[in-house]
């Protein structure tokens, strides 16, 4: 290949600034975030969301940050209108918010909630799963027997965008991640229509062993190189 | 009956828990919960035992020194790890799809109450001041063994092991086995059935403090215990 061709690769157009990026996200937007614990969540992304002050947004994501750090700014900035996940424990104002009747949150098994934003991304709208069978976490959940074992029938869950962390993309989104930094993200590339991308490291067309590729480009709309 | 000091309790309960592991001669995967089930890596020496993380990650080494943290690489308990030789990751679907997926050979967690049928609560209190599960419903449902390990009485001197749960369950008929400071205990064809009792209590006071009947035989085996710890 020759090195202006190269060149052109390498402006796929999917960069831009993380404040470009967060200004595509929509008053009230369903936002799917990564990371699990302080890992893997895209931090600069949150910070550019927390600064445009949108509102009445729905987040979904593993738990929701530490009070005022991280994730935990939208809702110490009152951004938030509800948060569907699985781990608020790390954050009290979670419960404080809940109790006060001030956002709504939807509590869902890890593994559930998981494997409900795989199904989205593969076009499946719900499945079957024993876990949670009987607890307070099924009300209004069908149940249903196979061979002798129940089952909570769990919905797929999508969003308007996914808020991502990579560790390393080329120019046309195909994306690497670091350790378990990785956690979410993959699932939730394939489960919003507009999907933005952090990334650590920007590398050229062709350097990402193919073998390698964790998330393939066509599940990404937006890359934001760290500053 | 003598008080085993907490310290002390935690530590054989995570040892003998560790035992079952070495003992078995086999390759094992063990999901490991926080607090006490953390422990039992300290003392699991069968190499064939292989650590996995529900954050996404087979082949756990030990917590990292200081030197060698990365905030990146961390337990479900957001502790800070290495990685051993073999490792690998992966997302939080397919570490699930493992758990769920019946791969899974043993998850190690604590609880507050376990009951004679078997039903563990151990996600919340509802005191208005917790609001999470994790993954604690898909362990207790997937993993193929569940070891429950808690100290005999809460920190009010009440039992655990209750005939009946009260706090919100998290799995129904999940426990298969409850390891305590006094004593192993198994459910079996759904009776528990108490498996090893501690020197330092006889039958009738482990009755008195566990509010769920179990069978035990006349004379049950005494319980294995950990070698002294080193003076220091």
């Amino acid at each position: 290949m020759k090195e202006s061709e190269e060149k052109k690769g390498l402006s796929s157009g999917k960069s831009m600034s993380a404040e470009e990026a967060i200004a595509l996200v929509p008053q009230g937007a369903r936002i799917l975030i990564s990371g699990f614990g302080n890992a893997g969540d895209p931090k600069m992304l949150i910070d550019a969301l927390c600064a445009s002050g949108k509102k009445d947004l729905v987040i979904l994501s593993n738990d929701l940050g530490s009070p005022n750090a991280d994730l935990g700014k939208l809702l110490t900035n009152g951004q938030v209108r509800g948060l569907i996940g699985t781990y608020y424990n790390w954050n009290p104002e979670v419960a404080a918010a809940y109790n006060e009747g001030r956002i709504f949150v939807e509590l869902v098994p890890q593994g559930s909630f998981a494997e409900a934003v795989r199904a989205a991304g593969v076009g499946i709208p719900a499945f079957y799963t024993p876990t949670g069978v009987g607890t307070e976490l099924a009300a209004g959940k069908e149940t249903q027997s196979f061979g002798g074992r129940d089952y909570l029938l769990q919905e797929a869950l999508s969003a308007d965008v996914a808020l991502l962390k990579a560790h390393r993309a080329d120019p046309l989104g195909n994306l690497t991640y670091y350790k378990t930094a990785r956690n979410f993200n993959p699932i939730m590339a394939m489960a919003a229509d507009l999907v933005i991308v952090e990334v650590d490291e920007m590398v050229p067309l062709g350097a990402l062993d193919p073998e390698c590729v964790v998330t393939p480009h066509i599940f990404v709309d937006v890359l934001v190189p760290v500053r | 009956m003598k008080t085993i000091p907490e310290e002390e309790a935690k530590r054989r309960i995570a040892w003998r828990i560790a035992k079952e592991f070495n003992d078995s001669g086999r390759t094992l995967f063990i999901n490991l919960g926080v607090g006490t089930p953390t422990m039992v890596a300290d003392y699991i020496e069968n190499p064939g035992v292989f650590l996995q993380a529900e954050n996404g990650m087979l082949g756990l080494g030990p917590a990292a020194r200081e030197a060698e943290k990365d905030l990146f690489l961390i337990n479900a308990g957001r502790i800070p790890i290495t990685e051993r030789p073999g490792c690998s990751y992966f997302d939080s679907a397919l570490s699930f799809g493992m758990i769920r997926g019946g791969h899974i050979d043993a998850t190690v967690i604590g609880a507050f109450e376990v009951d004679g049928d078997g039903n563990i609560a151990n996600w919340i209190i509802p005191n208005g001041k917790q609001l999470g599960v994790g993954g604690a419903m898909d362990l207790v449902a997937g993993a193929k063994k569940v070891y429950v390990a808690m100290t005999h009485r809460n920190r009010n001197g009440a039992p655990k092991i209750v005939s009946r749960c009260t706090l919100p369950v998290t799995g129904y008929g999940e426990a298969d086995c409850v390891v305590t400071e006094y004593g192993v205990f198994d459910f079996s064809d759904g009776r528990l059935v108490l498996r090893e009792i501690a020197p330092e209590i006889t039958l009738e006071e482990l009755r008195s403090i566990t509010a769920a009947p179990f069978e035990a035989a006349s004379s049950p085996v005494p319980m294995f215990l950990p070698p002294e710890a080193p003076e220091e």
